[in-house]
Order: C-alpha cells, then structure tokens, then sequence
C-alpha cells in the first residue's frame, strides 16, 4: 500500500469530515434555540418573539444550506475513498448510516422547507410542530452518526468471518447501546448547543452594544444565556472522560491525552501541564495533581490507569498473537480448513497482525525490527493530543464563565453597565466552533493508527486510486468549500448586520432610523 | 428473521430499488427544474417562480439519494466500496455540481445584485444538468460492464477511468437521462405555474417525451446486441460467499435473458413507451396533471425496464466476470438484512405519509404575483 494514498485519504477525509462540523454544531443547537423562541411565541402570543424565531431562521438557513452541501460527500466518501473499510465493516457500520438517512434526516429536510414557506399555510401550533420536527430530526441525525463512530472507537456486537473476509453484525443491541457512543451523543450535542448559544449570545451583544433593537437583542440574550448555562454544564459534567474507560483503544487515547507513560499506582494523578516528548517518553516540565486522573478516568480511587509504556508491552504480544492469526487466516483462504482451529484462536487478535502489513505483505515472516515499528505506531503522537484536548478543556471553562456572568448580570439587570461582558461574548463567537474542531481532533486522531479501534488499521483501510485523483480531488474540495464558506461567512455577516430589520416588518432599527451605514437597496 | 437469506436477497433488490426510483421520481423533477431554470424563466421574478414551484420540497427530496447512499453500503456494501471507488472522477463530478444546489436555492435571492443571482442560475443549472447525465452515463455502463477485480483478501481494483464510461452506449443512456428528467420537470413546471411559464414548460415537456422515447427504443434495440452475462454455476443462493465463488459467462443479448424467460416483463417496457407518448399528448392537451402522472410512471418504468434486464446481476465485471456483483453475493449477512428490512418496513411509509402532507400543505400554483408579495421570505 503506497503510504502516499494513504496520508491524502487522511487529509481529505480529515478536511471535509471539518469542514462539515464547521456548520453542524449550529445547526444542532440553534434548531432548538428556535424551539424555545416559537414556544415563548406560541404561550405568549407576543410578535416580537415570531420575529425572533424568522430572524435567527434566516441564518439558521444560511448555515443548514452548507450543513446539507458538505455532508452530502461524507455520505458517499466511505465508498469513494475508504473502499475497503467499506467492505471490512459495511455490515455494521452502513446500518446507522442507513438509518440516519431514513428516520433523521428525511425528517429534518422535510420540515425545513416548511418551517421557512409554510408560516402563512400553517396553523400556529401546526409551525411550532414542524419546527420541533426539524429539531428533533438533527439530533436524531446527530445520534446515528455518533453511533456510528463510536463503533469505530469500541467495535462491539460484530466479529469476523472468514468466507466473506469481513466482520458482520452479531448484536445490533450492543452496537446502538454501545457506551462510547451514548457518551459521545451526549457530549457532541451539548457541544453543538453552546455553539448555538454562543452564536445568538455574542450577536444579540453586538446589537446591545450598538443600542439597537434593544428588546429584541435582550430577549434573544436572555435565552442564549439560559439555554447556554444549562449546555456549558452538560458539556462539561457528562465530558468524554467517562466514556474512555470501555475498549483497549480508548485507554491508549486515555493515556495519549494525559501523556501518561508509566502506569502509576491508583488514584492517579494528572498532568496539567507539561511538554511530552515522544523520544525519550516523558513529560518535560510536568506540573501534576495528585489523584485527580484516576477518579476521572476510572470514577474510582483504587483502580489504576495504564501508561502507555505497559500498553506496548501488550500490544506486542498481541501483534505476535495476530501474526499467527494471519498465518492461519491464509491457509483457511487457501482451503486448507484444518487450520479454523488455530484462527479460531488467535483472531481476536488478527486486527494487530494487520499492522504488520504496512512493512511486510506477508505478515508472519516480520522480523523483530517491523514488529518493534509496529508496536510503536500503536501510540499516536503525545504531543498534539495532550495540546488539542487541553485547549479544548480550557475553551470549556471559559464558556462557563461567559455565560454564568451572562446569567447573572441579566437577571441582577446589570448588563447595561458591563461592556466588557458585551465586548468578551462578541469576541467569542468563534471559540466554540475552535473547541469542537479540537474534540473532534482528539477523538479521531487519537484512534490512529485504526480505524476501526483494534480490528482494522488505517493503511489498509484505502481505496486502491492512483494519488493524482486524490491530489485532484483533496484540490478540488479545499478550493470549492473555501469559496463557499467565503460566501457564506459573506451572507452570514450581511445578515447580521441588518439584524431583524431583514424582515421587512417595518419595526426594526435600519426601517425606522435612516440608515447611515448600511446600503439597503441590495437586501431583500 | 421470518424469510430465508435468499428471499431477503431478492427483497433487498427491489427495495434499493424503490430508494431510486423514489428519487428520481421526486428529485428527478427537481434537477430538471434546475435544468429548465435559464430557459424557460426570462425574468428574475419567472426564475424565482421556477425556484419556489420546487423550494419547499426539493431538500426532502433530495434525501432519496442520500438514503440510496445509506442503504446501499448497509444491504450492498461491496456495490457500494466499487462502485463509488471505481467511478471515483465521476462521483466526484456528480457530487460537486450536485452540492451546488443547497448553497444555490438558499443563497440565490438572499442579495439583489443581477450578477450574483445569475451566477447562481447557472450554477444551478450545472447543478441539474451534470448529475442527470452522470447518472444516466453510470447506469448505462452498469449493463456494459465495469472493468473491476478482487484479490483474495477481497480488496477491489478498478482497472479504468473516467474517459472509459464515456463509450457510445454510456452516452446514450446519458441523454436518455437528461431527456427523461427533462420531460418529468417541465411536466411538473406544467402543473405548479401558470401563463407564459406553464406554457413553454408544456411545449418542452412534450418535445422531450418524444426525444425520450425516441432515444428509449434505440436504447432497448442496442442492448439486444450487446454482450450481457450468464450465470452458470454458484454457491447455494441461500448461504454467504464472495462473487469469486460463481461462474459467469458472456454472451450476446443476454440482458434479455430475463425478457425470454418472463415475457410478461415485456409489458414494462412497451407500457413506459406509451406512457412518454401520454405524457406528450397530455401536456399538449394540457391535462397537466396526468401529464405529469404519466411522466412520474415514464420515470419508474424507464428504470425498471433497465433494473429487469441486468438481474440478478448488479455491477458487471468486464475483467473478470465471475467477480461480478450480483444480488446473490454482493450484499450484507442474513442479520444485517433482516434488520434494514424491518426498519424500512417501518420508516418508509412513515416518510412517504409526512411529505404527502408536506405536498398538500404547499399545494396550489406558484405565480410571479405570489413572488412579488413575498420579496423577502422566498427563494
């Protein structure tokens, strides 16, 4: 396998998997932001609050148009570029893709264009419905996605079958109630409801700032604030820690994050800081907390968490383990059915055989050298883990702070008198989307070198292209999904420059004040 | 699991059928609609009646092809790993022209400058013109065959490019796409709009049911010469093994196979025949409605006349033709089936109940006066 292909499978998958949450988190939070907006209108019977609801709907539509346009690929990219990884694990891992489509995202498609055409067709609690409707069906697309994934991390309810080459489902019970995945779900929404929250916080604060639309920003303050409090919260109590816990391949990531490279006796302790080196295996400069790990990894004070130095010591005898797998693998393709006894027993391990092709075709006759390089691409690099999820925790902290003060200074009604809280939310706007990209970097490439965790390695994981159709296609996507985000971030700021006034109602700031700064001729 | 490992095979056929035919029956109008959009609106406000006959419901429709894409890698993984493999240039072609039309309907009137919207026409008219035609390119190359092979590891290599599915036959089936989308969004244009829009829309609906029928006849006379395939000994259809395990052989004609031994099937095609001549006539009479009846059914048959012909086989292999797919070997294990079945046993009416509501919400013709009262909220 040409290492080449492989690293601009990576790279493609990695820029267009991103690309896509650049617009999902927004989606998933400010579709229920426009629940509680329609709802407050609904028990209230209060205009503003529709406006709120049509208002932050037009971004709301400007964002989902490029959610829609940059998931449409990932649907097709197992096929298109991962085509053995299609073929190894479509018999699991197609199900909750599948199912996505059928029972999320036909939901949510459907309603969208009801939720922006049908106000005037609709009875008001007949609106209301159609947009929980939509909602509802972007976090059930959420769901099966992240069901998805987490098979990737902690492949349960499958296993191998020789005749087909392929794992295929043994449980689907275990595949939906697969614990990594429910964490994830629940941290990965939270995550999508702060970026909503903060979205709608820091906007609704600029027009504060500017003393326009006075009523309509605090209302929409108010909400984000409460609605963000509530979401900080979740994200950070129901964190990903807890879900690190189950499959062999989390407890490397565990250990990766912490750059923890002896195993320390229970409770451990953890590194806030420090400068991982992956030559010599050691944190430089480490400054640690005693006990702290050990009771958010294990939520117990007596069981130790492995450092990565142990964790190669068993991959390599798994490695070994999988190189008799693989012996045994070959001669049952060949006919040879006296050997289903011996792969019987060894092919639990038959993933970690696999590493070995990456030096060697033949697998069993690896010598010590390519095994000892296998056993070190088992730990992804330290470094970039132990930054990314750090920052990503640090983000987490300051989006309490943000919307506790929020909350607070709204109800104490002493917003007007702290700009700088104003100010702080408007600059944050584009945090969380940064906090969300570096969860995602963790958790993917933290699951190096597999792709699925301890079955199957990345490098064979590719479809066979020539690299010239990568580097065409890797091209292609980078040029055309900046165009579009550049027009997109376009639309988005002219939108929120007007603000409600793009609704054409006649009561809001550029109607009733002569516009000074904004051409208003070329906005609908 | 209540039905055996075969049936759920042949099931699984006609399920992943309906998935297609569910979205070219309803996308398919919307890409020509997108197809239609330079021509037949002369004015913004014409073009934005053209965008807004289709604006509320082209999303949901759209999700045909993205539950095809689903459904395919569940129930047909190794079609899906080859086939999205091997024809890597030309998915990639369908799908950056296809994404244009998400970005395109939302943003296009969001701005009043003329530039701006008639960039967006036009990417939406590539947006409905080039997935038409790959889709029709790829399906006719399905019955030429696809130069593919596997290892024994069962990794697949695709031994062409892009150029190759450009043969005579693949170009055809390539127009016959076109034109038949073309007839199904003009008829639908017939039926949502009025005046000046409705009237051109009729007069190219009619033009392109003859052209399609036309091009469907000469399509069906080619395949009787072409090389199809035979399968000549494979494993028990009950049990699970790889296409390697079957014997296949070529011979002329031999997609009509299935049209010798069931000639009943022979009413498909000489009824979707006919149906493209109703339409044409219905257009013309402007009985708009069973015009675009008869198109929607045109579409259907159009697909099955092509689906009935290639079964039991799938993707094809020039290469090796014993590694062909087929629905016998190219699908997931007796469990994955079974479960998929059941789900959208259960999702599909469910969906298919929530967007004829959907439809009836939205129903009623779409006017220039219609666009003109509501500048800001429409596409």
């Amino acid at each position: 396998m040409i290492d080449e292909v492989v690293a601009l499978s990576r790279l493609q998958f990695a820029a267009t998997a991103m690309y896509h949450f650049l617009f999902v988190p927004l989606t998933l939070g400010l579709s229920w932001i426009l629940v509680i907006m329609e709802a407050t209108y609904l028990m209230t019977g209060r205009e503003i609050y529709r406006d709120m609801t049509k208002f932050w709907g037009k971004l709301f539509g400007i964002n989902f148009a490029m959610g829609v346009t940059t998931g449409i690929t990932l649907e097709f990219q197992f096929g298109t570029n991962w085509a053995y990884y299609s073929h190894y694990v479509g018999d699991i891992f197609g199900v909750p893709l599948a199912v996505e489509g059928m029972m999320a995202f036909f939901l949510e498609s459907t309603f969208v264009g009801l939720f922006f055409f049908g106000w005037s067709r609709l009875s008001r609690v007949q609106h209301f419905g159609v947009t929980c409707l939509v909602a509802l069906g972007s976090s059930l697309s959420a769901l099966w996605i992240l069901i998805a994934n987490g098979w990737m991390n902690n492949p349960v309810g499958a296993e191998f079958n020789f005749t087909t080459m392929r794992m295929e489902l043994t449980s689907i019970q275990e595949v939906i109630f697969n614990p990594v995945a429910q964490v994830k779900f629940v941290h990965t929404i939270a995550a999508g409801y702060v970026t909503a929250s903060m979205f709608v916080l820091g906007i609704s604060a600029f027009y504060l700032l500017r003393a326009r639309d006075t009523a309509f920003a605090l209302r929409s303050f108010a909400i984000a604030a409460g609605f963000g409090l509530a979401a900080t919260l979740s994200v950070i109590v129901l964190g990903d820690e807890s879900g690190y816990t189950a499959g062999e391949v989390n407890k490397v990531k565990l250990a990766a994050i912490e750059a923890e490279w002896e195993t320390q006796p229970a409770p451990a302790g953890i590194t806030l800081f420090g400068w991982p080196n992956d030559k010599t295996e050691r944190t430089d400069y480490a400054i640690k907390i005693p006990y702290v790990l050990g009771l958010i990894a294990t939520r117990s004070v007596d069981t130790e968490v492995k450092g990565i130095k142990d964790l190669k010591k068993e991959h390599e005898v798994r490695i070994q383990n999988g190189m008799l797998a693989y012996g045994a693998l070959v001669r049952l393709k060949a006919g040879d059915l006296s050997a289903r006894p011996e792969f019987e027993q060894t092919q639990h391990d038959l993933g970690y055989g696999l590493l070995l092709k990456k030096y060697t075709d033949n697998v069993v006759d690896a010598t010590p050298a390519q095994i000892t390089k296998a056993v070190n691409d088992t730990i992804p690099k330290v470094a970039p883990l132990f930054w990314s999820f750090r920052l990503m925790v640090a983000l987490g902290f300051l989006f309490l702070f943000i919307f506790s003060c929020s909350f607070y200074l709204l109800i104490r009604k002493k917003l007007a008198e702290n700009r700088w809280l104003l100010k702080l939310a408007v600059v944050s706007i584009p945090l969380p989307w940064i906090a969300a990209e570096l969860g995602w970097f963790t958790a993917e490439y933290g699951r190096q070198p597999w792709t699925i965790a301890g079955i199957l390695p990345t490098h064979l994981s590719v479809s066979n292209l020539p690299a010239s159709s990568l580097y065409a296609s890797l091209a292609g996507f980078i040029v055309f999904y900046t165009l579009l985000l550049i027009i997109e971030l376009f639309l988005m700021q002219k939108y929120i420059r007007l603000g409600p006034s793009s609704l054409h109602t006649g009561k809001y700031h550029f109607e009733t004040k002569v516009a000074t700064n904004l051409p208003t001729k070329d906005a609908p | 699991m209540i039905f055996d490992y075969e049936t759920l095979k042949v099931i699984w056929w006609g399920i992943i059928g309906v998935v297609i035919i569910g979205f070219a029956v309803t996308g398919g109008f919307d890409l020509g609609v997108g197809m239609l959009l330079p021509w037949v609106g002369k004015t913004d406000d014409e073009r934005r009646v053209l965008l807004n006959s289709v604006g509320p419901t082209w999303e949901g429709n759209q999700t045909w092809f993205i539950t095809a894409g689903g459904a395919t890698f569940a129930a047909w993984p190794l079609v899906y790993s080859a086939a999205f493999s091997g024809l890597y240039t030309a998915l990639l072609l369908l799908l950056f022209t296809f994404i244009l039309r998400p970005v395109g309907f939302d943003y296009r009137s969001k701005l009043a400058d003329p530039r701006w919207r008639s960039c967006w026409d036009w990417g939406l008219f590539i947006g409905g013109l080039v997935p038409a035609l790959i889709f029709g390119v790829a399906f006719g190359n399905l019955l030429i065959g696809l130069p593919f092979d596997y290892d024994m590891f069962m990794r697949v290599t695709y031994h062409g490019g892009l150029l190759g599915l450009l043969n005579p036959f693949g170009l055809l089936a390539g127009l016959i796409s076109v034109a038949m989308l073309l007839m199904h969004g003009a008829s639908f244009l017939h039926t949502k709009t009025e005046g000046a829009i409705a009237n051109r829309s009729k007069h190219v609906a009619s033009v392109a049911a003859i052209v399609s029928a036309a091009l469907f006849i000469a399509g069906g006379f080619w395949v009787s010469h072409l090389d199809g395939m035979r399968i000549l000994t494979m494993p028990d259809a009950n049990s699970a093994f790889v296409p390697a395990a079957k014997t296949v052989a070529l011979a002329t004609g031999a997609w009509l196979d299935n049209y010798a031994r069931w000639p009943l099937l022979w009413a498909l095609p000489t009824t979707t025949i006919l149906l493209m001549l109703l339409c044409a006539l219905g257009n013309k009479l402007n009985y708009a409605r069973s015009a675009f009846i008869a198109s929607g059914l045109a579409v259907t048959g159009i697909i099955l006349t092509a689906g009935a012909s290639l079964f039991p086989f799938i993707m094809p292999s020039t290469m090796a033709p014993n590694n062909s797919l087929t629905v016998w070997d190219a699908v997931s294990s007796h469990r994955t089936l079974s479960i998929m079945f059941w789900v959208t046993l259960v999702m599909v009416p469910i969906i298919v109940t929530y967007t004829s509501w959907v439809y009836r919400i939205m129903r009623g013709k779409v006017t220039v006066e219609h666009i003109q009262e509501n500048q800001h909220s429409s596409y």
